[in-house]
């Protein structure tokens, strides 16, 4: 998978699944903001990122990605 | 001891998502019931069901407090939000009185499979996503209700199989009788997509009348073959006689009596017993003579022994008046955790309205059916006071008496 691919496809299923416009998911906006996540719904995006990639953001990982292009580096390093 | 009133009725049914649309379809005899292909595809006995929309909360609550709420709360919230709006209760009301919640659900069947069946597949907990926990528990509907509404009085879910909101209606109304509540949001859930039944059609419960589903449900007909489940949410406002006179409520019916009962039987299969105490309970409770109730809404499910026992605990109970009696649940199919207050709003339509709605599909009674009255067909009929049964598996039996205004 591409990085394009991966941006595009991360960007049409974050949008669906929080609710915003895609065109909010900017590399380098702070995703916790643009995604409005809380405490709880920052479960959902480790569960969406594994349904669609099977990559799995263990909990110690996740306070080093801020920003959506943190978030595109890590899949595309773990994706298969 | 308070009086009790009803101030607010709202429901998400298979006969309508108004009171308005619900009222009509009683009055005309529409049917709410349907032949499921995609129930067939996925290996139903019987396919069919009530046909049940799903509301569309997005433009009401935030992404991130939905996730928290399965079919079933969605229901109870959009028959709530209409219940608490009949009643002119606002949320600067609700924050400004200690308002309680009891609601009936006994089910959490689709949530809980979503969610284990996504951490089966990864083998990961954190699959199941934020609103799992939430969604799973059966309480769901009361913990989601009662922190959309801030509602800071007494939060608790009935579970008591089918009678579990005419049960959290009886406890609301022991509550506010005895003091200890001015106002509690009353009612039932009820799930309807098919992992909700699919162990149910499994025991082969269900009508196999798929070639005519609008009369499959026909309770206490002498060729009834089984019920057809449904399934929405219906919720009403109880408070108490003062307080409502005090906010200038409009007042719709008072509950003057509950009675219960357990059968001590068997899991499944009801006795006469039971039924009758509870309805004997009600009306003694309640100071009653059976010559005061105009209407019986009965349990009545369509199902052979069900009906039969029921229809034998009314003879019983009833003596030489003959009552008019209906099963609703021949539009309805069975809404089962819903059906208490469900059944409690369209009789309370019916009172209001002038009408006994016909007991759709009973064209011939059976030995046992034939010890009552069943009216067959809608007819105008002026009624002050109705009683409505509530039976559920385990042998648990609920009773309740409203009164109009």
């Amino acid at each position: 998978m591409t990085r394009e691919e991966i941006i595009e496809k991360v960007k049409g299923t974050l949008a669906e699944e929080f609710e915003v416009d895609e065109s909010v998911i900017q590399p380098e906006a702070v995703i916790y903001e643009t995604l409005q996540l809380d405490s709880l719904s920052l479960v959902d995006l480790v569960a969406v990122v594994q349904y669609t990639f099977k990559v799995k953001i263990p909990a110690e990982e996740l306070p080093t990605i801020k920003t959506f292009a943190q978030l595109y580096d890590y899949i595309e390093s773990h994706v298969a | 001891m308070n009086r009790v009133v009803i101030t607010g009725m709202g429901i998400w049914s298979c006969l309508g998502q108004t009171l308005d649309e619900v009222r009509d379809s009683l009055y005309t005899g529409r049917s709410g019931i349907v032949l499921s292909a995609e129930r067939k595809e996925a290996g139903f006995r019987s396919g069919l069901c009530a046909n049940v929309p799903k509301p569309d909360l997005k433009k009401l609550i935030p992404r991130n407090l939905r996730m928290f709420m399965p079919e079933e709360a969605q229901y109870a919230y959009m028959a709530t939000l209409q219940a608490l709006d009949h009643a002119k209760i606002d949320q600067d009301f609700l924050d400004a009185h200690e308002v309680g919640i009891i609601y009936g659900n006994d089910s959490v069947a689709e949530a809980t499979m979503a969610a284990l069946d996504k951490f089966r597949e990864f083998r990961d907990t954190a699959a199941c996503g934020s609103g799992a926990i939430f969604q799973s528990m059966n309480s769901t509907v009361t913990m989601n209700l009662a922190c959309l509404f801030r509602l800071r009085g007494i939060n608790l879910t009935a579970s008591a199989a089918c009678a579990s909101s005419s049960l959290a209606i009886g406890n609301a109304y022991l509550l506010i009788k005895n003091g200890l509540q001015d106002c509690i949001i009353c009612g039932g859930a009820q799930e309807a997509n098919m992992y909700s039944v699919a162990s149910f059609d499994g025991i082969q419960a269900f009508s196999l009348r798929e070639d005519n589903p609008t009369q499959a449900s026909r309770p206490f007909d002498r060729d009834r073959d089984g019920l057809v489940p449904g399934g929405g949410a219906a919720t009403v406002i109880l408070e108490s006689y003062d307080h409502a006179v005090k906010r200038g409520a409009t007042i719709l019916g008072e509950i003057v009596s509950w009675g219960f009962s357990g059968n001590g039987d068997h899991i499944s299969t009801p006795n006469v017993a039971g039924p009758t105490r509870s309805l004997e309970l009600a009306l003694k409770n309640g100071g009653i003579l059976p010559q005061q109730i105009g209407y019986v809404n009965a349990h009545a499910t369509s199902t052979k022994a069900g009906d039969g026992r029921e229809a034998l605990a009314i003879a019983q109970t009833f003596g030489d008046y003959r009552v008019p009696v209906t099963s609703t649940k021949s539009q309805t199919g069975h809404e089962m955790w819903m059906a208490g207050a469900s059944e409690l709003i369209y009789s309370m339509l019916m009172m209001k309205n002038g009408f006994i709605a016909g007991n759709t599909g009973f064209e011939n009674p059976d030995e046992e059916t034939a010890k009552v009255n069943v009216v067959p067909e809608t007819r105008e009929a002026h009624f002050d006071m109705f009683l409505s049964n509530s039976f559920g598996f385990g042998g648990t039996n609920s009773t309740l008496i409203v009164k109009n205004i």
